[in-house]
């Protein structure tokens, strides 16, 4: 009897503690333009069981709260860091933390981790140098992550091919490295849309744009000439200008004059 | 025969009458209801029902529970909280009451909303953007939060098993350019801006010039030019991102209009020896879109967010109806004022790069999608208000004052096309054109959450959570709103905002 007791009274104790968790409830699945796929089985009997039971609320909100800490942790600021040792060891600290590499502006060796994500403390000899080159592709830096870089102001090269945390409020705030970034590589980083691509004229020395593979464009063709247009010295890469855009119907077999005039007319006109 | 004495108990007037009238001439006795007496039941089933709702509530005296609802779309009969207005403002303070309750149902929130199909609400009819280029500290400080807010929107908003929240929030910044005369006001604007946090640029002519061959800049003087934090978005997805999540956490909805408040009076002295009425509201009447059927809510707290229709709101409860030069003479300031917005196709027009640009003449555009149409508008002169029966639009105005203007800043844009227009109401507060927010003295359980003068939306998470603050802590704790008070209204002082425009 005691320990049910116990644990009943734990429940409701985390029942009222966690109203506040409880109303922060948020949607984890990654962004799909079209098509979503149907939820599977075990997912619709939690979402049912999510309807009737407080205690399937809560734990649904903790999963999405652990998932949300884990990101969180990734990106905190390293103020001690910066205060203790400055701010270009706080960066190189920073990056190799997260899974990253970078290259400092006078030396041409690339600082990386290894497979196990172990890395050498060599950056610690030469606090004085800044960082030119940051690869930072698939780990999980944010916005909010970004502040710990900021202060690598002579930065020239950036690498965030496939980072699922990398969205519209991230672009917007690179207009601090607008006199220095030359190549930015944002392939297949889900979140990004044109919002945010807009935000990039604040990089007026940028040579290399790449923009393959963003699943939320929708006219990526398009959207490589409005880009071109902004930047007028920068190369877009990973986009035709095909793409996006509404195919011609082909041709039927009986040719005939007026129905190859038609078919021609039509083209023109959805294009 | 033990069927009989039991129909006698339970049937109402007519249908007793009509068994024992049967009954009286002929010794037969039936055991069931006969066709005449089913036939009177099932036209009185209406008094049946209510009857049995009011045996329902005497059995279980403390709850509005019942099986049966005879209009389902009618209120609750009492509500804690209820906020008169279903635009932004009224679901964002919804949304945080429920966020900031500590007990689950701590606060029973109802929202009223005039119109269900938001064909005249002033959010869905707004360009959409947010700035946080004023001058005035508050204003700063609540665009700041809300597009912190909007930052991690899914966090705040995201629903269990429904799509995420997706703004298309366009981060383009707002240029606002000033002549010689007003580039003072600017460059101190720029230095409050910069102090709280907002990222702010200002640009000379030729720095203008170089990031925007396509402007003007003939009799420009400085430019101020936001770096984050500023864009346009959709208004249309946060209303319902807020609306999805607020009824997801317990906020109830009804459709009809607020026709007026049963208040009690009491009777205070103020140091000067003057008597006030106190009034306290009590009940609430919601009326039923087309029907005269109406219910009184009781509620403890009313929140007027009601846009455009707040001045009338607070007119019903006897704002601004009392002797003259005393306090109860002052009325709530909030007008309905109609403004243009025109969308026009020019080709060779600015690009991707296009910000919200705000001339110091009152003209502004903003690029709307990828195919070269824009969005343009002006504010008319006080003298020059257009009226506000209808939401028809004038394309006069738009031929005779914006074009020119648009002309002379973007000269491409001599070759533009109207393709469409629409005219939404600004809640328009004439005394100080700045938000009000707080408590009327005279009636001390309405907050008044409105007079956004065009700036509600970008303002809306933000002044949601201070108006929650306000009602369930007590006090403003994050952001301090007193200036917006409505005391100012009374001692009539302004709290102007010194922009160009």
């Amino acid at each position: 009897m005691e320990p049910l007791l116990s644990l009943y009274s734990l429940q409701c104790q985390l029942r009222r503690q966690c109203s506040a968790v409880a109303c922060i409830t948020v949607a984890r699945r990654t962004y799909t333009p079209s098509h979503p796929t149907p939820p599977s089985f075990f997912n619709r009997v939690l979402f049912t069981l999510n309807k009737h039971f407080y205690e399937v609320e809560h734990l649904i909100n903790w999963s999405s709260w652990l998932k949300n800490k884990v990101i969180r942790r990734k990106n905190v600021f390293y103020g001690y860091t910066q205060k203790k040792f400055g701010v270009n060891v706080a960066a190189s600290y920073y990056i190799l933390g997260l899974g990253g590499s970078f290259r400092f502006a006078d030396q041409p060796e690339w600082f990386r981790p290894d497979s196990r994500g172990k890395f050498s403390y060599d950056f610690l000899n030469t606090p004085n140098s800044t960082i030119e080159e940051i690869d930072l592709s698939r780990t999980l830096i944010n916005h909010v992550g970004l502040e710990n870089i900021m202060s690598q102001t002579r930065l020239r090269h950036l690498r965030l091919q496939a980072c699922p945390e990398v969205d519209d409020w991230f672009l917007a705030r690179l207009h601090l490295f607008g006199e220095t970034m030359e190549e930015l590589d944002l392939s297949q980083c889900s979140r990004i849309t044109v919002g945010g691509l807009a935000a990039l004229q604040h990089l007026r020395k940028l040579r290399r744009l790449n923009i393959s593979s963003l699943p939320r464009l929708k006219n990526p063709g398009l959207i490589r000439i409005l880009l071109e247009e902004m930047l007028p010295h920068c190369e877009i890469i990973g986009v035709d200008y095909e793409q996006g855009l509404l195919q011609a119907e082909p041709p039927t077999e009986t040719f005939t004059e007026d129905s190859v005039h038609a078919g021609s007319l039509g083209a023109s006109r959805r294009l | 025969m033990r069927g009989y004495p039991v129909l006698i108990r339970t049937l109402s007037g007519p249908a007793h009458r009509a068994l024992t009238h049967r009954t009286g001439p002929t010794p037969r006795r039936s055991f069931s209801t006969s066709p005449r007496a089913r036939k009177d039941y099932f036209q009185d089933l209406e008094n049946q029902f209510k009857a049995f709702r009011d045996k329902a509530t005497a059995a279980m005296p403390g709850s509005d529970w019942s099986p049966i609802q005879l209009n389902p779309g009618l209120p609750p009969e009492r509500a804690d909280i209820v906020i008169v207005g279903g635009g932004v403002i009224g679901w964002s303070v919804a949304y945080w009451l429920k966020k900031k309750e500590r007990v689950r149902d701590g606060v029973r929130v109802l929202l009223v909303e005039k119109d269900p199909s938001y064909s005249q609400a002033s959010t869905v009819l707004s360009a959409g953007g947010i700035r946080q280029q004023f001058s005035l500290k508050e204003n700063i400080l609540l665009s700041l939060a809300s597009a912190d807010f909007m930052k991690n929107i899914n966090e705040h908003l995201g629903v269990v098993n429904e799509d995420p929240v997706d703004l298309q929030f366009n981060h383009s910044g707002y240029l606002f350019l000033a002549n010689e005369n007003v580039a003072h006001i600017m460059e101190e604007n720029y230095v409050t801006q910069r102090d709280l946090g907002a990222k702010v640029a200002l640009l000379s002519p030729t720095q203008l010039k170089e990031r925007f061959p396509w402007i003007n800049t003939d009799d420009v003087a400085l430019a101020s030019y936001g770096l984050e934090n500023e864009g346009w978005f959709d208004p249309w997805t946060l209303l319902n991102a807020f609306r999805r999540k607020a009824l997801s956490m317990g906020v109830y909805q009804c459709f009809g209009e607020v026709t007026g408040f049963t208040c009690s009076t009491q009777t205070a002295e103020t140091t000067d020896g003057e008597m006030l009425n106190v009034k306290r509201i009590k009940y609430i009447n919601v009326r039923m879109p087309n029907s005269l059927e109406y219910q009184p809510v009781e509620c403890a707290v009313v929140i007027n967010a009601a846009g455009a229709g707040s001045g009338k709101i607070a007119e019903m409860v006897g704002i601004g109806k009392g002797p003259e030069h005393s306090v109860a003479s002052v009325p709530l300031p909030v007008e309905p004022r109609k403004r243009y917005v025109y969308v026009v196709h020019c080709p060779d027009g600015p690009g991707l790069e296009c910000p919200f640009l705000i001339d110091y003449s009152g003209v502004y555009f903003r690029r709307e999608g990828l195919g070269g149409n824009y969005i343009a508008g002006k504010s008319p002169e006080e003298a020059e208000e257009p009226d506000v029966s209808d939401l028809e639009v004038d394309h006069e105005f738009f031929q005779e004052k914006v074009w020119p203007l648009l002309c002379h800043r973007v000269p491409s844009f001599e070759r533009l096309k109207v393709s469409s227009a629409w005219a939404g109401f600004y809640d328009y507060n004439t005394f100080d054109q700045n938000a009000i927010v707080g408590v009327h003295p005279l009636v001390n359980n309405m907050f008044h959450a409105t007079g956004f003068s065009g700036h509600g939306l970008q303002q809306s998470p933000a002044v949601g959570r201070a108006v929650a603050e306000l009602v369930l802590d007590g006090d403003f704790k994050t952001i301090d709103l007193s200036a917006f008070d409505l005391r100012r209204l009374i001692y009539q002082e302004p709290v102007l905002e010194n922009n160009i425009v």
